[in-house]
């Protein structure tokens, strides 16, 4: 194409901003964040098997639950301290992991219990809550109203999923990088004109125009396909997630979440699990190399909606289950440590003869994280952002 | 109640065609629906056997080769036939988006497409690999369709047992602890709860039902044995059935010395005909339908039409269009995007030539990549629950603005450079819904084509 979609969005957006009267571009501001710490959550849809992920080869009852190549051999699970190793999957973490810049959190969970289902596991652990009776708002978005941000660009909810963890009263900002706005000034001007009796709407373009205009506009018109494959299979959207989340964090921004798909490994696990850590691993490498020196001021959650079965099902998978593992990265935490209160694998010691028994409520960790990052009150966190919980005392990832 | 012609076109269809007149009572659509499937006729789908004989039978073939054989020659046959299938198989699909689209433009009985996206939402089914990824519409034509005025038990057995929904939810190869297929090789095959659990919460009785885990692992246990084969289709094997009778909510099922597909009927009509299962159903049509908090009164009605018919779907369908508040309901639903694409191009009324791959190839090319960025990849939902109800999953910057980009380009696409005048078209499209706004940006803008583009893009076009 002869004109550059660049200028293209130039001629739209200058539009916008020299026509004082428009109200959708009113609501952003630059105001200064109100903090200086950076908070990624990643949800991880579809249930990780935080037993394959983070395995407990030094348990007594761990050999033979889980056959494979042994820790330590070639291509097979990485020793992290000589009672964990993590998948192979994630060895190019492993420097991570030695800066102390990445570790785990394991035996947690969500209080979801039994039903097993992903949907509400998910809505349960977006919202932050104990049942799911209620107002259906995400704990992102209530940290947000009790930290009395009001900035929409403070907290971005990023890609195609719709994320109840940053859904609710505070305002914050959606976007997946692969939008963007092709159009006359005069279309454009009609189009606000006709969404203006419709508040919603107008939101929704306002909100728009501005994330088209920054998300650096870097994929040429003729990559769109590929781009869209890339969203559509895994094959590098998650990248691109990752960058234009560390681009925001590096302006404005101080909250990202984003999903990632592909842990609901029912059958033939080693393989899909491995795709998906693998996925995992680029995204935060990625969040760490674009984040650059704000990567020492980021802490990035992975959390899931509950673990899988201690034992392999009949399709060399696993199947729904309760007690998991949440990875964590960044500067701001003390990585290197896999954080537990082990409840052990024999018999007795699962929770229903099948699943690894939760022994701390994963909420209590990111409250925690919270408190760290952004002083958070504990009362705030006890009573709002996860109402009803018990922090109990600090975790040893903390700085 | 008085019977609005328009908004039941735009409540219960996909809007306003030029071409075809809305239905003029409860009645009238009543009779339509329950009558012969015209567009089916018109606009043929391919069924599952057909597909499944045809596709997977033949990936079938080339992988039986690849085995008896062991040379290179086949395996080279494999991959390159493979190539061929799954080329095939995607144009199928691309064919089948057309054929979807051409009916909801063309039709006279929109409720009915209405209800069979609605169904095959509900009993959301896809393929996991190879040809099946594209099997998606064969399926709906043939487990779906069929039964959309018909009785909602028949559909939950068409559903559980389609090839599709074994495969999705796993259910291939799960096998009872104790069947003798376990017994002969113990470590190769165990029990799979995925489908029983999907059946229990998203199918009938619903996640807040009064189902326990125990219930789920007897039905996953009676389910056992229920499998297909690429050949035959849907097949009832003994030897993965566990032996015993299995107790799902209370009531025991199976246990003779012959387990077999009519014990997992019984139990699935048990399951469609509860009490928890009609709430769980009035509840989800009236969202979808009407708003997404829906009138109560409106639930209890169709609840109760649910279990008073044994769950005739007819009748419940009828309930719903009955019930003064379906009506009254102000127009708030959020079309999703596929739903919303198939309102424009009823809107703009092309030949149905265009819609097919060979005719207007821009068109339905880039659909898919469109839908994806509206947020709604096409037949591709997340997982088993389907897409979203709520108008806030849709009604994001992003889908926003990939509706607004997609509506300026989609008139020339569809209609080449034989615009409609946009003045006339908002009138003949929205009727008493275009306000004044509407129509003067369908008088000022630049060209008919960017005038056309900011009527379809409206609010009034995208909700319902």
């Amino acid at each position: 194409m002869s004109l550059s979609r660049r200028a293209f969005l130039a001629r739209s957006l200058a539009l916008g901003c020299s026509a004082a009267a428009s109200p959708l571009l009113t609501p952003v501001t630059f105001a200064s964040a109100p903090w200086d710490n950076r908070l990624v959550v990643i949800i991880l849809r579809g249930a990780m098997d935080g037993l394959g992920t983070v395995l407990p080869y030094g348990d007594r009852d761990w050999a033979g639950l889980r056959p494979g190549p042994a820790v330590g051999s070639a291509g097979g699970p990485l020793d992290l301290d000589g009672r964990f190793a993590m998948n192979a999957a994630l060895a190019d973490l492993k420097p991570l992991w030695d800066a102390e810049e990445l570790g785990f959190v394991h035996a947690v969970s969500t209080p979801y219990r039994d039903k097993r289902s992903h949907f509400d596991g998910q809505d349960l652990l977006e919202a932050g809550t104990t049942t799911l009776d209620g107002s259906r708002d995400g704990w992102l978005n209530r940290l947000l109203q009790v930290s009395g941000a009001s900035d929409p660009s403070t907290a971005f909810a990023l890609g195609r999923d719709n994320m109840i963890l940053l859904q609710g009263r505070a305002p914050h900002s959606n976007w997946t990088p692969e939008v963007d706005l092709l159009m006359t000034p005069q279309a454009l001007r009609l189009a606000e004109m006709v969404m203006s009796a419709d508040p919603a709407f107008q939101s929704a373009l306002g909100e728009a125009l501005v994330l088209a205009a920054s998300d650096g506009d870097a994929v040429e018109l003729e990559m769109g396909g590929n781009m869209m494959d890339a969203m559509k299979g895994g094959g590098g959207g998650h990248k691109a997630l990752a960058s234009f989340a560390a681009q925001q964090l590096n302006g404005a921004a101080r909250i990202a979440a984003f999903s990632l798909g592909g842990w609901d490994t029912h059958s033939r696990q080693e393989r899909d699990l491995g795709n998906a850590l693998g996925r995992l691993s680029e995204t935060i490498a990625t969040l760490r190399a674009d984040l650059g020196a704000n990567w020492d001021r980021t802490a990035v959650l992975a959390m899931t909606e509950f673990g899988r079965t201690v034992r392999l099902n009949g399709t060399a998978g696993t199947d729904h289950g309760t007690g998991g593992a949440m990875l964590f990265a960044g500067g701001a935490l003390r990585g290197g440590q896999v954080v537990t209160d082990w409840p052990g694998l024999g018999e007795g010691d699962l929770y229903a003869g099948r699943d690894l028994m939760p022994t701390r409520d994963v909420r209590a960790h990111a409250a925690w994280v919270m408190r760290s990052l952004f002083g958070t009150s504990v009362s705030d966190l006890e009573r709002v952002v996860f109402p009803g919980i018990e922090m109990g005392a600090a975790p040893a990832h903390l700085l | 109640m008085r019977f609005d012609p328009q908004l039941a076109e735009f409540r219960f269809g996909y809007g306003l065609s030029p071409d075809v007149a809305p239905p003029a009572s409860v009645d009238a659509m009543m009779t339509r629906l329950t009558g012969p499937d015209r567009m089916a006729q018109r606009f043929p789908i391919e069924g599952f056997d057909q597909f499944r004989i045809q596709l997977m039978g033949a990936a079938q073939d080339l992988r039986d080769r690849r085995r008896k054989e062991r040379t290179p020659e086949a395996n080279t046959a494999l991959i390159e036939g493979m190539k061929e299938l799954r080329k095939t198989a995607r144009m199928g699909k691309i064919e089948a988006m057309g054929r979807h689209l051409a009916r909801r433009s063309r039709t006279d009985d929109a409720l009915r497409e209405r209800l069979v996206a609605f169904w095959a939402d509900h009993f959301t089914a896809r393929g996991k690999a190879g040809v099946e990824k594209f099997a998606s519409s064969a399926h709906v034509e043939s487990t779906i369709r069929p039964h959309v005025a018909g009785r909602f038990e028949d559909m939950l057995i068409a559903s559980t047992t389609s090839p599709l929904m074994i495969t999705y939810l796993d259910q291939q190869q799960s096998v009872g602890p104790n069947s003798p297929r376990a017994l002969k090789t113990p470590k190769d095959d165990g029990l799979n709860e995925n489908l029983a659990r999907e059946v229990m919460e998203l199918h009938t009785l619903g996640v807040g039902g009064p189902y326990t885990q125990d219930d789920v692992r007897q039905l996953a246990e009676l389910l056992t044995g229920l499998t297909f084969e690429i050949r035959n289709g849907t097949k009832f094997r003994k030897d993965y059935a566990e032996p015993g009778a299995e107790t799902v909510l209370g009531r025991s099922y199976g246990g003779t010395d012959d387990p077999n597909l009519r014990d997992i009927h019984a139990a699935l009509r048990d399951l469609a005909r509860h009490p928890a299962t009609a709430r769980h159903i009035a509840h989800k049509l009236a969202v979808h339908f009407v708003a997404d908090a829906p009138d109560q009164d409106l639930v209890d009605r169709l609840a109760a039409r649910f279990e008073e018919t044994g769950g005739d779907l007819a009748a419940v369908t009828r309930a719903l269009l009955e019930h003064p508040a379906s009506w009254a309901a102000p127009m708030g639903n959020i079309r999703p995007p596929f739903a919303y694409v198939s309102t424009v191009v009823r809107a703009l009324a092309p030949d149905p030539a265009r819609l097919h791959p060979d005719g207007a190839k821009p068109f339905i090319r880039q659909l898919e990549a469109n839908l994806s960025r509206m947020g709604q990849p096409y037949e591709e939902p997340n997982g088993p629950d389907g897409w979203p109800e709520s108008d806030a999953a849709w009604l994001t910057p992003q889908g926003i603005a990939a509706r607004l980009q997609w509506a300026l380009i989609a008139p020339r696409q569809l209609l080449g450079d034989d615009l409609p005048d946009p003045r006339d078209f908002v009138l003949k499209t929205l009727g008493p819904r275009a306000d004044e706004r509407l129509k003067f940006a369908a008088g000022a803008a630049e060209s008919r084509r960017d005038g056309l583009g900011v009527i379809l893009a409206s609010p009034a076009f995208q909700r319902s």
